[in-house]
C-alpha cells in the first residue's frame, strides 16, 4: 500500500516535470516580459520536430538532439522576435493575444506542409525504457530524466537571474526599462536574449515531451491550456511558482486519475480554481 | 465590376453548355478531409480513388467519370455540408462520395436525399447512419461490427478477468458496449471499466490502475493518434505485457498509419479488423504493389485507402448494371447485395440496411520481414454491425 501510494508520488511528480519543462520558457516570455505569448507551443513544436528529425533522419542519439532542440528553438525565438514580436511589445494585450495566435495557426499550417499531418516517432534510447526497482518501487527511467532535467533546468535559470551580470540585467529592465536604459542597459538585447531564453526551453520541453505528448502540427493549440495553466497558477515571472504549480497539478492529477477515475479529467482544473482563488497572483507571483 | 460581369456572363454560358455534356458525364462529388488534423486520410482516400480509375479507366457504361474534390477539414459537419451543398447545387454532381466521420455524413444526408443524389460512405464508423438518407450505402466499416469479434475472441480465450478501457466519448461508449455484447455472447463478462479523458496528456495513473488490478486482458478503444501511441508505449514501459496481461483493440489502435510510431511496444497486441496490409491474398497483394509504386513517396495503404478504392469500385459496378443512370434510386437499387471481392477480402452491400458486410479478422502485431505488421489469424466472415438490427 505504501509503495503504492509512493508509486503514485513518483508519476505525479514526473507528470508535474513533464508540465513544468513545457511551461518554464512561458513564465520568463509572459511574466519578465511582461507579453501576453500564446505562441510558446510553437516553439516547443519546433524543438521537437528538430529532435524528432535529427533522431529519424540521421539516426543522433535522443539525448544529443536536446542541446540542439533548444538552441534551435532558441534561434528561432530570437529571429521571431527581432522581426515580429518586439514590435507588439507596447501594443494592448489583446492585440498580443491576436497576433500570437495567428502566429500558432500559421506555424500549424507551415509544420503540416513541411511533416504532414502524422505523429512523429521518438526514438528513445533503450536505457531510458522501462522500470528500474527502488525499494520495493517502480519508477520509470524516462520519468526519472524528466525529473533530473526539472532539477537541472531550475538551478540554472536560478543561477543566471540572480547570480549573473545578465540576470542582474534583465531584473532591471523587467522593473524600470526607462530608468535601466539610462544606466546604459541595452534593454531591447536584453529582451531579445530573455525571449531566446524562453523559447529555447519550450524547444527542449517540446523535444523532451516527444514521447509523452506526441508531436503532430495540432501540438501547440492542443497543449495550450497545459502551458497556460502551469505559468497562471505558479504566477508569471518567477522559476519557483511554475515549478511549486507543476508539481502540485501533477500529483493532483495523477493521483485523482488512480484513485477516482471517473472524476479524473476534472481535477486538474477544479484545483486551478481553487488556487487562483486563494493565490490570484499565482503562487510564486509578486504582481499580477 | 466589368470583370465581375464577365465572369458572370461567362458562368451562365458554361452552365448552358453544360446539358450538352451531361449526358456523357457523371459527375463524382468527393468529400474528403484534405487539410486539417486528419488530412492523412483524405490524402488515404484520394489515392484509393486515383488508383481504381488508373487501373479502370474512367469511363464506365460509356460515361466519363468526372471527380470534384471538396475538403471538409476534418470533424466539421458544418463545413461538410456546405461542400454537399455546392457539390449539388453548382457542381451540379450525380453522386456522392467520401465522409470521414459520422458527423460529417450525417448533416450532408438530408440535402443528398432532398437531390436524390447517392452517397457513397468510406468510413463515418457509427450505427446505422444509412437510415438518415434512403440513397446512402456505407462502404467502409461500423465501429460495432469491427468491435464485437473483439468481444467474441476474448470470450472464446477463457481469460477470468477483462477490463476495457475507452475514451470517455460517445466512439468509446460505443466500443465498449459492442466489445461487452460480444464477450457477453461468447460467455465471458466484463470485470472493470475506465472510461478516460479522450485528451489526455498522460496515460500513467490509468496504465498503474490496470497493473494493480491484474486482469488477463484489456480492451482498449482511443482516438487515433498521440492517445494510442501513448497508451501502447506506457502499458510496455509500466510491464503488463511482461506479466503477460493481453492487449485487445480495434484495427485502428495499430492502423498502418500508426504502427511504426509505437515501435516494439506494440508486438503481441491483438487487434479485430476489417483490413490488414499483411492480408494474404492475390488481390490485396496486387493492391498493394500498385498503390506503392503510384505513390512512392506516401505512406503505406491503410484502411482509408482500401475503401475509396471499394467505394469506387460499387460506383462503377453501379453504373454498369444501371446502363449509366448516376440518380440516387436507379444506383443504389442496383447495388442492394451486390457482392464483390475487396482488397480486404469479400464484401457485401445489405440489401436491406445498405451497410456493409464483411470478414472482421483476428489479428496480432508481429515483425515480418523486418516491418510490423498485423497479421490475421482468426476471421469472423459476414460480420454485421448488430447495434443496427
Amino acid at each position: 500500500m505504501a509503495s503504492n501510494i509512493l508509486g503514485i508520488l513518483f508519476d505525479g511528480l514526473a507528470y508535474g516535470s513533464l508540465l513544468f519543462l513545457i511551461g518554464v520558457g512561458l513564465s520568463i516570455t509572459m511574466g519578465l516580459m511582461n507579453f501576453i505569448n500564446l505562441a510558446h507551443g510553437t516553439f516547443a513544436m519546433a524543438g521537437g520536430y528538430i529532435s524528432a528529425s535529427l533522431s529519424q533522419k540521421s539516426g543522433m542519439p535522443f539525448l544529443a538532439t536536446l542541446p540542439v532542440a533548444f538552441v534551435g528553438a532558441g534561434l528561432f525565438g530570437l529571429v521571431a522576435e527581432r522581426l515580429l514580436f518586439r514590435r507588439l511589445y507596447k501594443a494592448p494585450h489583446l492585440d498580443q493575444v491576436l497576433f500570437t495566435f495567428g502566429f500558432v495557426l500559421s506555424s500549424i499550417a507551415a509544420a503540416h506542409y513541411f511533416f504532414g499531418a502524422g505523429q512523429q516517432m521518438g526514438v528513445m534510447p533503450s536505457f531510458l525504457q522501462g522500470q528500474i526497482r527502488v525499494y520495493g518501487i517502480d519508477l520509470g527511467r524516462y520519468r526519472l530524466l524528466l525529473i533530473a532535467f526539472v532539477g537541472l533546468i531550475t538551478l540554472a535559470l536560478h543561477l543566471i537571474l540572480s547570480k549573473t551580470r545578465f540576470g542582474a540585467q534583465v531584473r532591471a529592465a523587467v522593473d524600470n526599462q526607462d530608468a535601466a536604459a539610462g544606466l546604459g542597459i541595452n534593454v531591447g538585447l536584453i529582451f531579445s536574449l530573455c525571449f531566446a531564453l524562453g523559447t529555447g526551453l519550450a524547444g527542449l520541453g517540446g523535444a523532451l515531451g516527444i514521447e509523452v505528448l506526441g508531436l503532430d502540427p495540432g501540438f501547440p493549440l492542443k497543449y495550450m491550456v497545459y502551458f497556460l495553466l502551469v505559468v497562471v497558477v505558479g504566477g508569471a515571472g518567477t522559476i519557483r511558482g511554475p515549478l511549486i504549480a507543476a508539481m502540485i497539478l501533477g500529483v493532483f492529477d495523477v493521483a485523482g486519475k488512480y484513485y477516482v477515475p471517473q472524476a479524473g479529467a476534472f481535477i486538474i482544473y477544479v484545483l486551478m480554481i481553487v488556487l487562483l482563488l486563494a493565490f490570484p497572483t499565482g503562487l510564486g507571483g509578486k504582481r499580477a | 465590376m466589368i470583370r465581375r460581369q464577365f465572369l458572370l456572363s461567362a458562368t451562365a454560358a458554361l452552365v448552358i453548355a453544360f446539358p450538352a455534356f451531361a449526358a456523357d458525364t457523371v459527375k463524382v462529388g468527393l468529400v474528403l478531409p484534405m487539410s486539417g488534423p486528419f488530412s492523412q486520410y483524405g490524402q488515404q482516400m484520394q489515392n484509393g480513388i486515383k488508383l481504381f480509375m488508373k487501373e479502370h479507366g474512367d469511363v464506365v457504361a460509356g460515361k466519363k467519370i468526372e471527380l470534384i474534390v471538396k475538403d471538409d477539414g476534418g470533424i466539421a459537419p458544418d463545413r461538410a455540408r456546405r461542400a454537399v451543398q455546392d457539390l449539388i447545387v453548382r457542381d451540379k454532381v450525380d453522386v456522392l462520395v467520401g465522409f470521414t466521420f459520422t458527423a460529417s455524413a450525417l448533416a450532408a444526408a438530408p440535402l443528398a436525399k432532398e437531390a436524390d443524389k447517392a452517397m457513397i460512405v468510406l468510413n463515418a464508423t457509427s450505427s446505422g447512419i444509412t437510415a438518415a438518407n434512403p440513397y446512402m450505402i456505407r462502404i467502409g466499416q461500423t465501429l460495432p461490427q469491427i468491435t464485437e469479434p473483439a468481444g467474441r475472441y476474448a470470450g472464446a480465450q477463457g481469460y477470468k478477468t477483462i477490463y476495457t478501457v475507452v475514451a470517455d466519448i460517445t466512439a468509446g461508449h460505443d466500443a465498449e458496449a459492442a466489445f461487452t455484447r460480444g464477450l457477453k455472447a461468447a460467455g465471458g463478462e466484463v470485470a472493470g471499466t475506465l472510461r478516460v479523458p479522450a485528451q489526455n496528456p498522460d496515460f500513467a495513473p490509468f496504465v498503474q490502475r490496470i497493473k494493480d488490478g491484474k486482469p488477463d486482458a484489456v480492451f482498449t478503444w482511443l482516438p487515433p493518434g498521440e492517445a494510442t501511441i501513448n497508451f501502447i508505449k506506457e502499458f510496455n514501459q509500466r510491464g503488463l505485457s511482461a506479466e503477460n496481461i493481453v492487449m485487445l483493440g480495434t484495427g485502428d489502435l495499430t492502423d498502418e498509419l500508426t504502427i511504426e510510431q509505437t515501435g516494439e511496444a506494440g508486438i503481441g497486441v491483438v487487434t479485430t479488423g476489417h483490413y490488414s496490409m499483411a492480408h494474404k491474398s492475390p488481390k490485396n497483394q496486387a493492391f498493394i504493389k500498385a498503390y506503392l509504386a503510384e505513390f512512392p513517396n506516401h505512406k503505406w495503404p491503410n484502411f482509408m485507402s482500401v475503401s475509396a478504392y471499394d467505394g469506387m469500385a460499387a460506383l462503377y459496378r453501379g453504373l454498369e448494371k444501371t446502363g449509366g443512370n448516376a440518380s440516387g434510386p436507379a444506383l443504389v437499387e442496383a447495388l442492394k447485395g451486390e457482392k464483390f471481392e475487396s482488397p480486404r477480402g469479400p464484401i457485401e452491400i445489405d440489401a436491406k440496411t445498405r451497410d456493409i458486410v464483411q470478414t472482421v479478422y483476428v489479428r496480432k502485431v508481429e515483425r515480418v520481414d523486418g516491418t510490423l505488421a498485423n497479421v490475421e489469424f482468426q476471421e469472423f466472415p459476414a460480420s454485421r454491425d448488430s447495434a443496427s438490427q
